[in-house]
């Protein structure tokens, strides 16, 4: 069964319809990439797929479970749903090692020594170990967003959904983030991933999908979208980002 | 050089001339206004007012002229002769507005020296403060006292209040409009007419919840619990408003990350939004624990013998004031302080966040 399911989502924010019949599939072990102009609905997308927000119409399926708006079944699914947002959202008045732990904490309930036990690894392994007990407002923005990321890693989740995480970041710091990403897709996570990087999605990517005002008008693997994309659209779209340098 | 040149040359000269004049013509009115007020000092109406009102705007406006004068010149051709002048006639303003000044203040307190004593007898009178001292002392005690329980009951109904009304979902909706009704009510009312409302109203109601004249709760008579509820509840809406403000300042994408985390609503709150927003508003919160302090003199309406109670009876009865102004003095010893603290509290927050370390 799929991880994922997304069948025929509305999401409508007044009278601004941002997703207009998605339709997603996302099996185990694969990573999504959405790709799309700014307001085509990717971050929405991943937003209702772990509850954050509730949609007007169509059904969500997570690892088995519908997602509906019910706060204690998605605290509950929500565990198992990492989510990594383009501002890194760290906890300012936290430490680092405590950002890792609180959700442990409170959420696991492991005590606060197994808590650090697991967040300790995490830190040697994105390399910073020794910013346990800095305040996120100390570190770079690429070193951020990698404590973000081994946050949502410590719940041991089994899906990852990242919302454009490298698009706040200064340029010489993008690559630390995109490669700890290509190392998680590495180990078989599953992962949807918003992006405007296409190098990355080109290179690490199960399946591309592009949106278009709330749809998703084409999707396939990398090496088809990239170079024989079918709809006009999608082709236009790949044109004007590769004129702006990002591919 | 060129007749163009000549003519921005004299203009030039013009400007800083005029800024010159102006600044001088400041200081020659504040020293005349001053000699004239020498000549005439028995009288009324001494000529001083007109002079000195008409010297210090003058001088201020000198001091802006030479300002730009100096800049406009600098600006366009670099350091000049007329520079100089433009800077001279700035100092020169600037000596206008001291001369103004010191003038002035050596007139009220030479006029008013004899008044002075008068002024020190009625406000600070060292026998009638000695007098007063243990009078006043003890009554302060009470305000104190009235205080820090106030303050603590304050910190946790005013919390109470501001989460009821930001409760989410449809069930709430009923505690919401609760709370912003309280809130309006007691933050639109005089803390006055609340205070007598609830201390004089609420025993004649005979209500069995109502303390009975004899009860007594940490020291506190009836009266002083009354007293102490009604402090609660004007300052309650107060506080709750500035939690709330706090809690609103905290952006939203800091509780999506925690709930995205699998935190619940409430722990959401408790650890992450919470933390912050009372950091945010410790010093608005500090400014209303001050006006409480300074409020609980209001109970003397209600016969509660507090500091004030004490003092302006002392007063009343020997026709002399000092026994208010000591008590004066005592609130300002522990406002003061609470302001530079909070300031310290604020500033050492703050550097502990951005300057790293554990």
């Amino acid at each position: 069964m799929a991880h994922v399911s997304v069948a025929d989502v509305v999401k409508r924010f007044g009278a601004n319809t941002v997703l207009d019949g998605i339709n997603l599939e996302v099996e185990e072990h694969q990573v999504v990439c959405l790709i799309g102009a700014s307001g085509s609905g990717k971050s929405t997308l991943l937003r209702c797929i772990n509850g954050l927000e509730a949609t007007q119409g169509g059904i969500i399926t997570v690892l088995g479970r519908t997602v509906i708006q019910d706060d204690i079944k998605l605290n509950r699914l929500r565990r198992d749903i990492g989510i990594v947002f383009q501002a890194y959202n760290l906890f300012p008045h936290m430490t680092v090692l405590d950002n890792i732990t609180l959700a442990p904490r409170k959420v696991l309930h492991l005590s606060k020594h197994d808590a650090e036990e697991r967040a300790r690894p995490l830190l040697e392994r994105i390399g910073l170990p020794d910013k346990a007990d800095e305040y996120p407002d100390r570190l770079s923005g690429g070193q951020q967003q990698r404590v973000a990321i081994v946050r949502a890693l410590a719940m041991q989740p089994q899906l990852m959904l990242f919302d454009e995480i490298t698009s706040a970041l200064d340029p010489e710091l993008v690559n630390e983030v995109l490669h700890m990403m290509q190392e998680l897709a590495e180990q078989g996570m599953t992962m949807v991933v918003a992006t405007h990087e296409m190098g990355f999605a080109r290179d690490v990517a199960t399946k591309v999908c592009y949106l278009h005002r709330g749809q998703i008008i084409e999707e396939g693997p990398p090496e088809k979208i990239f170079t024989a994309p079918q709809n006009v659209r999608t082709s236009e779209f790949l044109k004007r980002t590769l004129d702006a340098g990002q591919m | 050089m060129t007749p163009k040149t000549a003519t921005v040359r004299t203009r030039r000269d013009s400007r800083a001339l005029a800024a010159i004049l102006v600044s001088s013509s400041s200081v020659l009115l504040a020293v005349a206004g001053g000699v004239v007020a020498l000549l005439r000092s028995g009288d009324t109406d001494n000529g001083f007012l007109i002079l000195f009102t008409a010297s210090f705007p003058l001088a201020v406006f000198a001091l802006a002229f030479g300002r730009r004068a100096e800049t406009r010149i600098v600006e366009r051709d670099g350091p000049a002769r007329d520079e100089d002048l433009a800077r001279r006639s700035r100092r020169i303003a600037v000596g206008g507005i001291t001369v103004s000044v010191l003038l002035a203040l050596a007139l009220a307190i030479w006029s008013a020296w004899t008044g002075l004593q008068d002024v020190q007898e009625v406000f600070f009178s060292l026998p009638d403060l000695g007098d007063s001292a243990g009078l006043v002392f003890d009554g302060f005690v009470l305000n104190i006292k009235i205080f820090v329980v106030a303050e603590i009951l304050v910190l946790a109904w005013g919390l109470t209040v501001a989460i009821a009304r930001d409760l989410p979902g449809r069930a709430a909706a009923p505690l919401r409009w609760l709370a912003v009704a309280y809130v309006d009510v007691f933050r639109g009312l005089p803390a006055i007419i609340t205070i007598y409302l609830v201390v004089f109203g609420l025993p004649l109601t005979q209500l069995s919840i109502v303390p009975g004249p004899d009860t007594s709760f940490l020291g506190f008579d009836s009266v002083e619990m009354l007293g102490i509820f009604a402090l609660v509840l004007v300052y309650g809406a107060y506080v709750a408003e500035v939690y709330r403000s706090g809690i609103e300042s905290v952006h939203w994408s800091q509780r999506a990350a925690a709930r995205g985390l699998g935190l619940s609503g409430g722990q959401s709150m408790r650890f992450v939004v919470m933390p912050q927003a009372v950091r945010r508003v410790i010093p608005p919160l500090m400014n209303d624990f001050i006006g409480l302090q300074k409020d609980t003199a209001l109970l003397n309406i209600a016969g509660i013998f507090e500091g004030f109670a004490a003092a302006s009876n002392y007063a009343n009865n020997n026709f002399n004031l000092s026994s208010v102004t000591g008590l004066g003095i005592c609130f300002l010893v522990i406002t003061i302080p609470m302001t530079r603290f909070t300031d310290f509290l604020v500033k050492r927050d703050r550097q502990r966040m951005t300057a790293g370390g554990g």
